[in-house]
C-alpha cells in the first residue's frame, strides 16, 4: 500500500472573541477517523464538497500538516517525521496556485528543482525532454511564469511535479479554469502517466468529467470522513442523481405536466424539470414539445456536488 | 549546499528584474546620508572626539550605515513569509525537500547581494566624494569588512525571520515586523550613531545583536579592529547569529506543528 491512513484525524482549535476580553475556544474537526488505503498504480478520484476535509487530509498526506490522531504512512514513511524523504517521493500540483517561481523563466524553475530534489543529471535531462515534448513546452521554457497563460502554467506545474519521478502525484483541481482543449491535454497526459509509468495519482476535483474520464475508483469525503469508497459506476447507480432539463416555453405559464419528470423551478417562461439519469432525454423533450410550444432546451448533468448532496440526503 | 547557492542566485536575478524600486531606495539613502552628514558635522564641531570617533570616523559611519540599509534590510522586513502564509503558497515551501529556514536565508542572501551592488555603492561613493570619509586602502581591511558584513547579514536575517514567522500565529504580523524594524533602526544606530548613546545605554546597545548590523562592520571598516579585537568582534556576531538562528529553528518546528495553511 502506498497510502495507508487509519483513523486519521485533524482537529483545529480556534479562539473566538466572545466579549471584550473573553475568548472561547472552539474545536473544529476537519478530518475525523478517516480510513483509506491506496495501492500502487491506482488513479483515485478524491472528491467531496468544499470544506469536507479533502485539502486538510491531502496536506497531511504530503507532510505539510501534522495529524492530531490516528496513524498515517505514505510510501512507507511517516509524513511529518520523514518529511524530506517523503518530499522526494511525491509530486503536488495545485490548480489554483503555482508551485513554480513566479518571476523565473520555466527553465530556471526546473533547474532549481533539479538541485532541490537532487535528481541525477541524466535522469533530469531525460525527464525534462520527455515532459517538454509531451506537454508542448519547448517554446515556453524562457518565459517567466507570470507571463504564462493558465493552461501553459498548468503544463509547467505538471512537469515541475514530475521531474523527480515521484511515486505519488497529488492533483488538486488541475483543470480548474482551463478551456476544453487544455483540459483534454491534461487528462490525456495524466491517463498516460498512470498507464505507462505506473504513477499513483490522487485527483481532487469538482469536475465530474475529470473523474469519469480518468478514475475507476472514487473516494467521497464528507464531514471529514470517507462517505463512499468504490467504483464510480456503482456510486452513480446507487445515487441515481437526477438530470435537469431546462425548457424555454413560448409563453409563461403554470408548471408543465409530463410523465417521468417533475418541475423543480419556474421562472417566467423558463422551467426546470428533474428526470432520472437513466431516462431517455430525447423522449422527454418530445413529450414536452408535443404538449407545449417549445422555444429552447438545455440539459444539465448531475455534477459531483449533486451526487454528494444526494448521497447525504438519502 | 549547491541548492542554497542556486536559490540565492535566482533571488538575485529576480531582484534584477524589479530594479525600479531599487533606484528610489538608492536615491533616498544618498540624500538622507547627506542630511545626516551635516548634522554630525554640527555635533562634532565643539568636540574633536566623541566615543572614540573623530569627525572623519563618524562621517564614514554615516555613509557606510546608509549603504547598509539595503543589504541589512534595516527599514523593512523584506521576507515574503507572511504574504505566502496569507495566500497559502507557504504550503509549497513546506513540502520541498529543503530546510525551510535555510531556504529563506538563501533567498535573503540573494536579495542582499543585489542590494550591495544596487543600493550600497552609490550612497557611499557620493558620500566619499562630497565629504571627508575614510576609505580603507589595505585589502586586508576590506576582506575583514566582508567577513563582518556576512556575519551581520546573518544576524539581521535571523531577527527579521523571527518577526516574519509570527505570521503563523497572528493574522496580521505588521505590528511585530514594524516593531522589529524600529528596534533595528534604533539599536542598530541608524538614526543616531551608537557612539553618541550615553553611558549605560551605549553599553547595552553595544551588547545587543543589533550592534552587528552597522557598528561592528563600520569599526572593522575604519580599521579600529584587528587581530584579537577582530576575532572578538567576529565571535560576538557569530554568537548572536547562532543563538537567534537556533531560536528561529525552534519557532519553525512549532509553526509546523500548529500551521493552519490558509486556503483550499
Amino acid at each position: 500500500m502506498l497510502i495507508e491512513a487509519e483513523n486519521l484525524s485533524k482537529t483545529y482549535t480556534l479562539r473566538k472573541k466572545t466579549g471584550r476580553l473573553k475568548r472561547e475556544r472552539a474545536t473544529v474537526e476537519a478530518v475525523r477517523e478517516l480510513n483509506l488505503s491506496v495501492a500502487e498504480g491506482e488513479l483515485l478520484g478524491y472528491i467531496g464538497p468544499n470544506g469536507a476535509g479533502k485539502s486538510t487530509s491531502i496536506k497531511m498526506f504530503t507532510g505539510i500538516l501534522s495529524p492530531s490522531g490516528g496513524t498515517l504512512r505514505v510510501a512507507g514513511l511517516e509524513p511529518i517525521r520523514e518529511r524530506k524523504q517523503l518530499a522526494r517521493r511525491i509530486g503536488v500540483v495545485f490548480g489554483q496556485r503555482t508551485t513554480l517561481w513566479w518571476d523565473l523563466p520555466l527553465r530556471d524553475s526546473f533547474a532549481l528543482l533539479h538541485r532541490m530534489y537532487a535528481i541525477p543529471d541524466a535522469r533530469y535531462a531525460e525527464n525534462l525532454k520527455r515532459y517538454v515534448e509531451l506537454l508542448g513546452l519547448a517554446e515556453l521554457l524562457d518565459t517567466p511564469v507570470r507571463q504564462l497563460s493558465l493552461g501553459q502554467r498548468m503544463r509547467g506545474d505538471l512537469t515541475a511535479a514530475l521531474l523527480h519521478d515521484p511515486s505519488i502525484l497529488y492533483l488538486d483541481e488541475p483543470t480548474i479554469g482551463l478551456d476544453v482543449t487544455s483540459k483534454m491535454v491534461v487528462r490525456e497526459f495524466l491517463a498516460e502517466l498512470n498507464r505507462e509509468r505506473g504513477t499513483t495519482i490522487v485527483l481532487t476535483t469538482h469536475d465530474l468529467d475529470d473523474i469519469e474520464r480518468l478514475c475507476r475508483r472514487v473516494v467521497v469525503i464528507d464531514h471529514g470522513t470517507v462517505a463512499y469508497d468504490g467504483e464510480l459506476s456503482a456510486l452513480r447507480n446507487r445515487i441515481a442523481a437526477d438530470r435537469t432539463l431546462v425548457v424555454d416555453l413560448a409563453r409563461p405559464g403554470p408548471a408543465v405536466t409530463v410523465p417521468g419528470a417533475t418541475v423543480t423551478r419556474v421562472d417566467g417562461p423558463r422551467q426546470w424539470l428533474a428526470f432520472p439519469a437513466e431516462a431517455n432525454a430525447a423522449e422527454l423533450i418530445s413529450a414536452v414539445a408535443s404538449r407545449y410550444e417549445l422555444v429552447d432546451v438545455s440539459i444539465r448533468e448531475a455534477d459531483i456536488e449533486d451526487v454528494v448532496r444526494e448521497l447525504y440526503s438519502s | 549546499m549547491i541548492v542554497y547557492a542556486l536559490v540565492a542566485r535566482q533571488t538575485f536575478r529576480r531582484y534584477v528584474t524589479y530594479r525600479g524600486a531599487m533606484l528610489g531606495g538608492m536615491a533616498a539613502n544618498t540624500v538622507f546620508g547627506g542630511i545626516k552628514a551635516f548634522i554630525v558635522t554640527a555635533i562634532w564641531r565643539h568636540k574633536t572626539v566623541i566615543g572614540g570617533y573623530d569627525l572623519r570616523d563618524v562621517l564614514t559611519y554615516t555613509f557606510v550605515a546608509q549603504a547598509l540599509i539595503g543589504p541589512m534590510s534595516i527599514l523593512t522586513n523584506n521576507l515574503d513569509i507572511p504574504a505566502r502564509i496569507r495566500s497559502g503558497d507557504i504550503g509549497t515551501d513546506l513540502f520541498r525537500p529543503v530546510d525551510f529556514q535555510g531556504y529563506w536565508l538563501a533567498q535573503d542572501f540573494g536579495r542582499a547581494g543585489f542590494a550591495i551592488l544596487g543600493r550600497s555603492l552609490v550612497p557611499f561613493v557620493a558620500g566619499a566624494l562630497l565629504f571627508r570619509v575614510r576609505v580603507p586602502t589595505d585589502p586586508r581591511v576590506w576582506a575583514a569588512f566582508a567577513g563582518a558584513l556576512a556575519l551581520g547579514m546573518l544576524v539581521s536575517f535571523a531577527l527579521r525571520y523571527l518577526a516574519a514567522m509570527s505570521a503563523f500565529w497572528l493574522l496580521d504580523e505588521k505590528g511585530v515586523t514594524g516593531f522589529m524594524n524600529m528596534l533595528t533602526m534604533f539599536f542598530g544606530g541608524l538614526t543616531v550613531p551608537l557612539v553618541l548613546f550615553p553611558g549605560w545605554l551605549g553599553d547595552v546597545a553595544r551588547a545587543l545583536p543589533w550592534a552587528s548590523v552597522i557598528l561592528v562592520p563600520v569599526n572593522v571598516f575604519l580599521g579600529k579592529l584587528s587581530g584579537a579585537g577582530l576575532a572578538g568582534a567576529y565571535a560576538f556576531e557569530a554568537a548572536w547569529a547562532a543563538a537567534l538562528l537556533a531560536l528561529g529553528r525552534l519557532v519553525t518546528t512549532r509553526a509546523r506543528r500548529r500551521a493552519v495553511v490558509q486556503g483550499g
